[in-house]
């Protein structure tokens, strides 16, 4: 296994970094699979984790201005690592001004993914700064946990509004539950709800919009175009699941979806450029 | 006494108090004939520091002729005089600062803007005159930097982290951080900066030694040398002897002494002096490394990649700097006549401590000393051995 990456452009290195440390925001833990075109962070859904998953996808080619790699054997060429995206955050955002940063996998006390910069100095002589991050190498038996996650078969798409709207308002609402009912139509409206004993409060956002799913969507097609377009379908899930993915991400979307799964899951999507990123929150009853 | 601070040297002396609050928790006064001498400790005493302002440095400068007087306080008061330094510089155009003999009580009266006068009364108590020793000039190891390099080096490490350790060669510095359990270490980031000896005004290795001492204190001193920017001076000599940092100009002077970690017991045992060097890391391979260097088999062998040199001393155990209670550090420890002679005993005594120590202590004069004694070098005979554990005021 090798692995060896370089970025010089300085706007490359600040979306890298912003995209590591959205993902460091969401989980303490992932996986990273490193593949010839792409890099992937991933959670797969585990009670531990909430039942929350993760799946977030860059090009490669998109940050990286030289990028080699060898996986485990030419048949299955990619490399699996349990890596804390915090440290990753934390190595990058000291860099931000390096003049070149590599991300290598070496071979230190313990696997690592070393990240070395050289920094601009006023003397001839560069300075470089590494930080190794410890990371544990996944054997190939346990790779399977790690695929792309199957797009639900959802009842309702939709178009998120404002993140930084939907983070004002779910902020405000975890102070009086723990639970927030996201419902949606395919009329554009969507509805944040809570409701408790002494209080309920809904915000209701209308004209955002659905998103025209091709033929290759994993609905049938039927089922939800034959739905009433003003038929509400909800999931009930933990506010501060919700809250996190609102408050870490740092992407900038080009793009945020909503996929719905009737008192099953929902599934946020955030596109930019060549970044894609997948997250599921388990509903709860 | 009786000194007047004026203009942009309010901040400086408040800056000073910040930085000395990153020491101890009581700041030690002694006005003396030939400067205010502002001190604090910590309280496992592996970490001092010391700021003296020279007459010049205020518009007025009396002290009590007679008996010399010294006190202390708690550093907090003192530093909530200075509270906002931001609106310090714009608003106060002077400070006053007073001995009040018969309430017993130090004033410190901040002339502001618009003939607003904040007067704090701060009680105090008597002290012994609180003085490390340590002789920074006959330190192997001596290096001048301005604050931004020290700064831009410590920005990459984390707020949390202790330690650090600077290693040094001819042409280099290496700054990494100190993780020290073992355990820890397989899960532990390890972080890495190497710097030109270009980058220092000053650079001079008399042996290569790496030193592990605690980064809070130079962050400290650090918040001092960049508001005033003045150049930081650092001196070392080999581990377990303290590192000096200081800041000099004609009006002041600041000096941190900061212990640092003994090294590993067995290797200190034929550690004679200048014989100990630490193999020192490979030159650094940035722009010209080989893949193939990095190629990770996941067998058992280990590939010779850069700073492969190891871990830094996983043989040592907790730093016991004020973290433990004091009997601890002792149980094993087997000179306990020592202490009676510790008073005279000089920097020889210092080879022959039991190994269980971790940070090695500083030397403190806790006596009173002859009113002559003002260099920040005393002569040792009067000062006593105060560990770091043997905290007993």
């Amino acid at each position: 296994m090798k692995f060896r990456g370089k970025i010089i452009d300085v706007a490359c290195l600040n979306h890298f970094t912003r995209v590591i440390t959205t993902i460091s925001k969401l989980t303490k833990m992932c996986v990273l699979r490193l593949t010839p075109d792409n890099l992937f962070f991933v959670l797969s859904g585990k009670v531990a984790n909430g039942g929350v998953s993760m799946w977030c996808e860059l090009s490669q080619a998109n940050f990286f201005d030289e990028y080699q790699m060898e996986g485990v054997s030419s048949e299955d060429n990619e490399i699996c690592l349990e890596v804390t995206p915090e440290n990753l955050s934390r190595a990058l955002k000291t860099v931000q001004n390096a003049k070149a940063v590599k991300v290598k996998l070496t071979k230190k006390h313990c696997p690592c993914l070393t990240i070395a910069a050289e920094l601009p100095t006023l003397s001839s002589a560069s300075r470089v700064v590494t930080h190794d991050v410890p990371v544990d190498v996944i054997p190939r038996r346990l790779w399977h946990e790690f695929k792309e996650p199957n797009m639900p078969d959802f009842d309702v798409s939709i178009y998120l509004p404002p993140l930084k709207t939907m983070k004002n308002i779910v902020d405000r609402m975890k102070n009086l539950s723990n639970f927030l009912v996201i419902e949606a139509n395919l009329n554009g409206e969507m509805n944040l709800k809570i409701e408790t004993d002494l209080v309920s409060v809904t915000t209701h956002f209308k004209d955002l919009g659905n998103p025209p799913w091709g033929d290759d969507a994993s609905q049938d097609g039927g089922a939800s175009q034959s739905r009433d377009p003003e038929a509400m379908v909800e999931a009930r899930v933990d506010i501060r699941r919700l809250q996190q993915f609102l408050m870490g991400q740092q992407v900038n979307p080009s793009k945020a979806m909503c996929n719905i799964v009737h008192q099953r899951v929902v599934h946020l999507i955030l596109l930019h450029e060549d970044v894609s990123l997948q997250y599921f929150i388990p509903a709860v009853a | 006494m009786d000194c007047v601070v004026t203009g942009g040297n309010v901040k400086v002396l408040a800056k000073a108090i910040h930085s000395l609050s990153r020491i101890g928790d009581e700041l030690y006064v002694e006005p003396q004939e030939d400067a205010l001498a502002l001190r604090s400790v910590n309280s496992s005493r592996s970490a001092y520091a010391c700021f003296l302002f020279a007459p010049l440095f205020f518009s007025r400068y009396t002290i009590p002729s007679g008996h010399a007087f010294r006190c202390k306080m708690a550093i907090k008061s003192v530093q909530a005089v200075f509270r906002s330094l931001a609106s310090l510089e714009k608003t106060v155009e002077k400070c006053h600062i007073e001995l009040d003999k018969q309430k017993s009580r130090l004033t410190f009266t901040l002339h502001c803007k618009h003939g607003l006068l904040k007067t704090h009364n701060l009680s105090f108590q008597d002290s012994e005159s609180l003085q490390a020793v340590f002789d920074k000039d006959s330190c192997a190891n001596v290096f001048r930097a301005q604050p931004r390099l020290l700064v831009d080096t410590v920005v990459h490490f984390p707020p949390s982290l202790e330690e650090v350790t600077v290693a040094v060669s001819d042409e280099r510095m290496w700054v990494r951080n100190h993780v020290d359990e073992e355990a820890e270490q397989s899960k532990a980031m390890l972080t890495e900066l190497c710097l030109a000896s270009d980058e220092f005004d000053h650079f001079a290795v008399g042996a290569h030694n790496s030193v592990t001492f605690c980064l809070k204190e130079l962050r400290g001193l650090l918040v001092f040398a960049e508001s005033t920017g003045l150049p930081i001076s650092m001196y070392f000599d080999e581990p377990g002897s303290p590192v000096v940092l200081s800041v000099t100009d004609s009006v002041l002077e600041g000096d941190f002494v900061l212990a640092t970690l003994s090294d590993d017991p067995n290797h200190r045992k034929n550690n004679s002096r200048r014989a100990h060097t630490p193999p020192p890391p490979p030159p650094d391979d940035f722009m010209n490394d080989d893949i193939d260097a990095y190629l990770i088999a996941m067998d058992t062998s280990i590939a010779p990649g850069p700073s492969a040199t190891g871990p830094p001393t996983p043989s040592l155990a907790r730093s016991t700097f004020s973290k433990q209670p004091a009997a601890a550090n002792h149980k094993t420890r087997i000179h306990s006549e020592e202490e009676e002679e510790e008073e005279e005993e000089d920097e020889k005594a210092d080879l022959d401590r039991p190994p269980n120590k971790k940070f090695c202590s500083l030397f403190f004069g806790s006596v009173l000393p002859p009113s002559s004694q003002m260099s920040t070098q005393p002569v040792t005979s009067q000062e006593v051995l105060a560990s770091d554990s043997e905290d007993d005021t």
